[in-house]
């Protein structure tokens, strides 16, 4: 009973990720939008892994996380339980939402470990070479020609632009880049990204998986954007996108992957939104999907807990 | 006394600026605080040669450092991990936007034309 509520709450979440990528009303709402992409996220992985184990855990009668529990005691003890807890199809779900949900909590924990460790390196490199200008306070400069501007996160997140950048943006455009930038470093959206990307590690060839991951990093953006454009002309972020778009690519050296990255979909769906925004997203359809996403997100762990 | 940081800084500028390996007596001597301790530049220098940034060579009793790459070779890094160019995400950096080339870019530039008239 509960693992098939299980599997029938994973395969919404499968199916609702596939839809949810095409959506547009999500560009309204970015920020619902994201939460909800939370939701389905988590849901999934602990649906699928649920359902997995409340099969195989079926003849204790106790639920996911209570057959759990009376598996490690029988194990302990010397392996006496329910009899048809060993035979083969039990033993296979077992050993399958096990190893699942392993992979799941390893390939995630290795990918914010990398992460971290890669981050530590770029701050280490930045404090050698990049300097202080004082057209831009609090932000470091990296003087290489090409165009950048990103947000390094961290516990203190630093905010860097190019000498290439500067020179291409007006000082509002410049303003407005560094808001958008803030509001990256403000609402620690790295952290948003982390479980999506390390999902992609999980499922490379997943085509919902990377749809999923490249919304996600989407809707982050306009997120951004949105908030940057409450401190800045609206109008100058769109110019400074469409500057930074069409910058001349950096010339890579050997060795590198010199693919530059994406279409121009991005940025255009981005600029359209500052040039031309659309109505808001009903407050009705707004609470509808806060709605969906809270009660999916508390649906998979109360399964799990459900002891029949 | 200026802050760690910035005296990594400073060092690794005068070895990155040196066309040899130097000992720490001959980087104490460009240093322009003439007060910083012998000791401390010999710190710095350790710490800067964990941190693999710098490559040191015996010379009779004294160490000879010199940079483990170019600071050219270091922008470079930064800045392909900036734009994205390396093919992995390990930093996991948010970009503000990413050049696209071609025909792509002709679209951004013909829309960036029209937004800069009106």
């Amino acid at each position: 009973m509960t693992a098939a509520a299980l599997g029938a709450l994973a395969l919404v979440c499968a199916v609702g990720a596939w839809r949810f990528t095409t959506a547009r009303w999500t560009y309204r709402a970015p920020r619902t939008a994201i939460l909800l992409w939370q939701a389905v996220g988590i849901t999934w992985g602990l649906a699928t892994t649920g359902a997995l184990l409340a099969y195989a855990l079926q003849p204790y009668e106790r639920g996911v996380l209570g057959g759990l529990g009376a598996f490690a005691a029988s194990a302990a003890t010397g392996g006496y339980g329910p009899r048809d807890a060993y035979d083969l199809p039990h033993i296979l779900a077992f050993i399958a939402g096990v190893s699942l949900l392993a992979v799941l909590i390893t390939v995630t924990a290795a990918a914010a470990v990398q992460t971290i460790r890669a981050r530590r390196r770029h701050r280490a490199l930045l404090a050698l070479i990049s300097r202080d200008d004082p057209e831009v306070p609090g932000v470091r400069v990296v003087d290489h020609p090409g165009a950048a501007a990103y947000c390094l996160p961290g516990l203190r997140s630093q905010v860097v632009i190019s000498a290439g950048a500067l020179r291409l943006l007006s000082p509002d455009e410049l303003a407005a880049v560094l808001a958008h930038e803030s509001a990256h470093v403000r609402e620690r959206h790295d952290l948003v990204l982390l479980p999506f990307s390390a999902l992609r590690r999980v499922l490379p060839w997943s085509a919902v998986v990377r749809d999923t991951q490249a919304m996600v990093e989407l809707l982050i953006e306009m997120a951004a954007d949105d908030r940057a454009r409450r401190f800045c002309s609206p109008r100058r972020l769109a110019t400074a996108l469409l500057r930074f778009g069409t910058a001349e690519p950096v010339p890579t050296p050997h060795g590198a992957l010199g693919a530059i990255g994406g279409s121009h979909t991005g940025v255009m769906l981005r600029v359209q939104r500052l040039v031309t925004p659309g109505p808001a997203l009903p407050r009705r359809i707004r609470a509808l999907a806060l709605t969906l996403a809270v009660s999916l997100a508390v649906s998979a762990p109360l399964l799990w807990l459900l002891p029949h | 006394m200026k802050g760690l940081g910035e005296l990594e800084r400073s060092i690794m500028d005068i070895l990155w600026a040196q066309q040899a390996p130097a000992t720490a007596r001959e980087v104490g001597k460009h240093i322009a605080d003439r007060d910083l301790a012998p000791t401390t530049v010999m710190t710095v220098l350790d710490r800067l040669t964990r941190k693999g940034f710098l490559h040191r060579t015996r010379d009779g009793r004294a160490w000879r450092y010199q940079p483990a790459a170019s600071r050219d070779a270091y922008i470079a890094e930064l800045m392909l991990e900036a734009l994205d160019l390396t093919g992995d995400r390990s930093a996991a950096l948010t970009r503000f936007a990413k050049a696209v080339s071609g025909d792509e870019a002709d679209i951004l530039r013909k829309a960036l034309t029209e937004l800069e008239e009106e």
